[in-house]
């Protein structure tokens, strides 16, 4: 599954920093049908997780009340340089992971 | 100024009654509040919703949540709760935070099925609530449901 993140490339230590996170999927809710008239099942990114260094700073459960392409911004404070890894499953089981490289000054 | 308000508050009676007819109605969210929040009592207040007052477009909502915090370890923001009382599932999305997010701030897209109040739950660390509603017109909603 497609998705980008975003972070500045440098922070100093203990700023606050952005991480943009956008995922494509459809978001799909269970009540919409195709053309032949069949629901299109339910399928959504329920879980986000964003680790920077191996630890978790943020998570999320998503439903359906969120927009197709969910697109998160939230933050994080690091003390050392790493790897900002941000992963995403949804209902099909299917999982994605976007990384980005993080240093601190 | 007057003219916009003039304007919100026009659009705003048009927009409403159509509104009321089409959808479903609000469910109540009280019992889901209460699994949230345990029974405890939430406090008004103390969170900052950005959320426009008047969205074209249901599908796709801009949304912004701040909670003042000094996120330490001892007082931190642990949750913040989005829930939609007229969406055919009323749990939106719940936001997980921890010292390490330095702030307790989160921007996202959400589905608006229809003219409501959007509830707002924040879970701090000492084991207390907030809650805030936010009320958006919603001038086409999001097709979340086959009523529609």
């Amino acid at each position: 599954m497609l998705g980008r993140i975003q972070v500045p490339p440098s922070v100093k230590k203990g700023e606050v920093f952005e991480v943009r996170v956008l995922v494509q999927h459809p978001m799909e809710t269970g009540f919409r049908r195709d053309v032949n008239g069949a629901t299109i099942p339910l399928n959504v990114v329920d879980r986000i997780a964003c680790r920077i260094g191996g630890r978790e700073v943020f998570s999320a459960e998503l439903g359906t009340g969120i927009a197709a392409n969910p697109y998160l911004v939230f933050t994080a404070v690091a003390e050392t340089s790493g790897t900002v890894e941000v992963a995403w499953s949804d209902d099909r089981g299917e999982r994605g992971v976007a990384k980005a490289e993080l240093t601190v000054a | 100024m007057r003219r916009r308000r003039f304007l919100a508050v026009a659009a705003g009676a048009i927009a409403l009654p159509a509104a009321a007819q089409r959808f479903q109605p609000a469910q109540d969210i009280r019992p889901l509040i209460a699994e949230i929040t345990g029974g405890a009592q939430a406090q008004a207040g103390g969170i900052e919703v950005e959320l426009p007052q008047i969205a074209e477009n249901g599908n796709s909502v801009p949304m912004r949540v701040r909670v003042a915090s000094p996120m330490t370890a001892q007082d931190h923001v642990s949750a913040i709760h989005i829930l939609a009382e007229r969406n055919p599932r009323p749990r939106v999305a719940t936001f997980h935070f921890t010292p390490a997010s330095g702030r307790a701030e989160v921007t996202t897209r959400v589905r608006l099925a229809g003219t409501q109040p959007v509830t707002v739950i924040a879970a701090l660390s000492g084991g207390r609530f907030l809650l805030s509603k936010t009320d958006v017109l919603v001038t086409s909603a999001a097709c979340l449901d086959e009523s529609l």
